[in-house]
């Protein structure tokens, strides 16, 4: 994820512009499906890899390459859990909440992750590394409790792992 | 991110727990190509083990309709959890003249808590899933496939890019399939999280890049699916299955599970929980909970086993006396819960049902996606009277309530299965362990709860 532009500053405007690549991607998308509305989703996806998160303005510049209504847009961008559509830290932990892990150890390891991060679901560290989620069950429950950081997935975590396994993340 | 993928021992990995030396070609259709260090089987090897001579036999045999048929035979039930034959399925696929060639999508959305199978299949065996694709679209004259992703199964991407890549240049896909003139393509989609999605008609609704809401059946996907064509949704496992059956025929598919079961084939069976040795096994389709349990080493730490979960969060529960029954689809419909994704779920006696059952409705409720008043409304509030019972909050009544609003949610109630999933582990462990509930009543009536209908609370 980028954090040389501030993307808070990004806000509503209908003359934003899509990042030439981004548009071309999006673009590209198109050849996958009969209508090109079936490219929201990863459109979103692609404008959130640049920004972190996904901009107001870019609801309607992403509208307007897809030929479809912002509202339609604004509708994918917020129903989806794992699109954001507020500024996320660096690196976004998803812990997954689901039985498999509720039996092995998640109270445990979320109070840890709490403790040692200072903040609850859908907050963000002052200093904008972490931000902290809870996700389905990850189908590794095998290895529960189980969690991802950005995108790559761990398990079994324990509490005394975190220290090493944030490191990773500066 | 990628470059970080080795750098943590805790890193997880996908795992089948028999050893290669365990699992042969005629009792293991879905892993006896798996690998011990659980590489990825890319296409070469994959053609050494027999790969896409399925494809190879069903083309050039040349006519979709010996395929279905033989599907019908064999019987392979959905192992996407409904158990639904998936040879009657492609039968009834609107095809032929007067019918647009439609969609083969692969449900590959696993989010059921508890389910962790179609992870391993496409990370380490992409190839199956691509031929058992081309195989359904062959059979239901299909266009163009979509293996529908879940977005965090980023290694399952990965795989199953590369592989359709490979599978492409060597003449396995479109435009003319190993020289047969037929012609069918297929591409990863990914999505972007809510468990919502792996219902089939969401899941269409999400391709289409709308809401993942479900859509009213009938019209059933194979009547009017993905922009108003015939379409095929089925499951990883389920797709998986396909080449073998083809090759070997099905008989052969109905001998695997030799006389423990009406069901065929045989089942990527799982266990998690606090138990020894979590993990997956093939096995014959209606292996016991025993076996599995035994596989999975027992609890861990001198635990007892109070109940389980055959099959994800949606089945409903059973008691250690049900271990002996074959897990299939009958069988276990009969004692009142699903087999479902067939990956058990071990619950210690140490675990209190209601806090069990708080965190399985938190899910529920979380993952509603809305739309019909019982499954929106009921859900948190359900949420809600469990999290007074677990604090010893509870007021007489309350438990009257769980059982009205999980009646409310039960099957034909609501637009789509999410609600009656809720329902069926909560019915069930009221009914079995309805003392801990009562346990949590610690108000009299005349106190109500301070906030009975938490809106946006869960
Ligand atoms: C809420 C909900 C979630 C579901 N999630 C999945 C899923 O993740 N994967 C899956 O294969 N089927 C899932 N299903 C079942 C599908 O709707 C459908 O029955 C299945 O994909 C059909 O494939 P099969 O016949 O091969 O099992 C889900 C159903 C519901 C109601
Ligand atoms: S039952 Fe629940 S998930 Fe299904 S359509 Fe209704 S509100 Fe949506
Ligand atoms: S329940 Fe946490 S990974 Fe499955």
């Amino acid at each position: 994820m980028t954090d040389s532009i501030d993307t808070t500053r990004i806000i509503s405007s209908d003359r934003f512009e899509l990042h030439p690549a981004d548009e071309t991607a999006i673009v590209r998308e198109l050849d996958h499906y009969e209508q090109p509305q079936a490219a929201t989703i990863e459109a979103l996806k692609i404008v959130q890899r640049r920004y972190g998160w996904i901009p107001d303005g870019t609801i309607p510049a992403i509208a307007r390459v897809l030929g479809i209504g912002p509202a339609a847009v604004e509708g994918v961008a917020t129903f989806y859990s794992l699109l954001f559509r507020q500024p996320v830290g660096r690196h976004v932990i998803l812990i997954c909440d689901s039985s498999s892990c509720f039996l092995t150890g998640f109270d445990e390891l979320k109070a840890a992750l709490v403790q040692q991060l200072g903040i609850d679901y859908g907050e963000t560290t002052q200093d904008r590394r972490f931000t902290l989620l809870p996700v389905c069950c990850l189908g590794a429950c095998d290895g529960a409790p189980a969690m991802m950081i950005d995108d790559d997935t761990y398990g079994p975590v324990r509490p005394e792992d975190l220290d090493t396994l944030l490191e990773g993340y500066p | 991110m990628s470059q970080s993928r080795q750098r943590q021992p805790l890193t997880y990995r996908s795992r089948i727990l028999q050893p290669e030396s365990e699992r042969a070609a005629d009792t293991h259709p879905l892993t006896w190509r798996l690998r011990d260090d659980g590489e990825t089987v890319w296409l070469d090897e994959y053609l050494r083990k027999d790969g896409y001579q399925a494809v190879r036999k069903a083309l050039s045999e040349g006519d979709p309709q010996t395929v279905i048929a033989t599907m019908k035979k064999a019987n392979v039930r959905g192992r996407g959890g409904a158990g639904f034959s998936a040879g009657v399925k492609w039968s009834l696929t609107l095809k032929g003249s007067g019918h647009p060639r439609g969609y083969i999508v692969c449900n590959a959305d696993e989010m059921e808590p508890g389910t962790f199978k179609d992870r391993l299949l496409m990370e380490q065996q992409p190839h199956l899933l691509i031929e058992g694709m081309i195989l359904a679209a062959w059979a239901n004259n299909s266009r163009y496939g979509y293996v529908f992703l879940r977005g965090e199964y980023v290694e399952a991407a990965r795989s199953l890019n590369r592989a359709i890549e490979e599978a492409r240049q060597a003449g396995w896909l479109s435009p003319d399939i190993n020289g047969s003139g037929f012609d069918f393509d297929l591409a990863v989609h990914t999505g972007a999280g809510r468990y919502i999605c792996g219902e089939e008609t969401a899941l269409i609704n999400s391709l289409e890049g709308k809401r993942a809401n479900p859509r009213a059946k009938p019209p059933f996907p194979g009547q009017s699916g993905a922009w108003g064509k015939p379409t095929v949704v089925n499951n990883v496992e389920t797709l998986c299955n396909v080449p073998a059956v083809i090759l070997h025929g099905a008989d052969w598919y109905q001998g695997l599970s030799g006389d423990r079961s009406e069901d065929g084939g045989s089942k990527l069976y799982g266990c998690s929980g606090p138990v020894a040795n979590p993990g997956l096994w093939e096995l014959p389709m209606g292996t016991t909970g025993t076996e599995i349990l035994d596989r999975a080493g027992g609890l861990r730490d001198g635990l007892r086993l109070k109940a389980w979960l055959p099959g994800g969060a949606s089945t409903g529960f059973l008691l250690p006396e049900h271990l002996e029954l074959p897990l299939d689809f009958d069988t276990i419909g009969k004692t009142g819960s699903r087999l479902g994704t067939g990956l058990l779920t071990v619950v210690p006696e140490t675990t209190s049902m209601v806090s069990l059952m708080r965190n399985l409705e938190q899910f529920f409720a979380r993952e509603s996606c809305g739309w019909c008043t019982p499954c929106r409304d009921g859900l948190p509030w359900v949420v809600k009277l469990l999290q007074s019972l677990e604090n010893g909050q509870g007021e007489p009544g309350d438990i009257e309530m769980l059982e009205k609003l999980a009646a409310d949610c039960g099957p034909g109630l609501t637009f789509c299965a999410h609600a009656p999933g809720a329902a069926m582990p909560l019915a069930s462990a009221i009914r079995y362990f309805r003392h801990e509930f009562e346990q949590g009543i610690g108000k009299p009536r005349a106190q109500a709860h301070q906030d009975p209908i938490p809106a946006g609370q869960v």
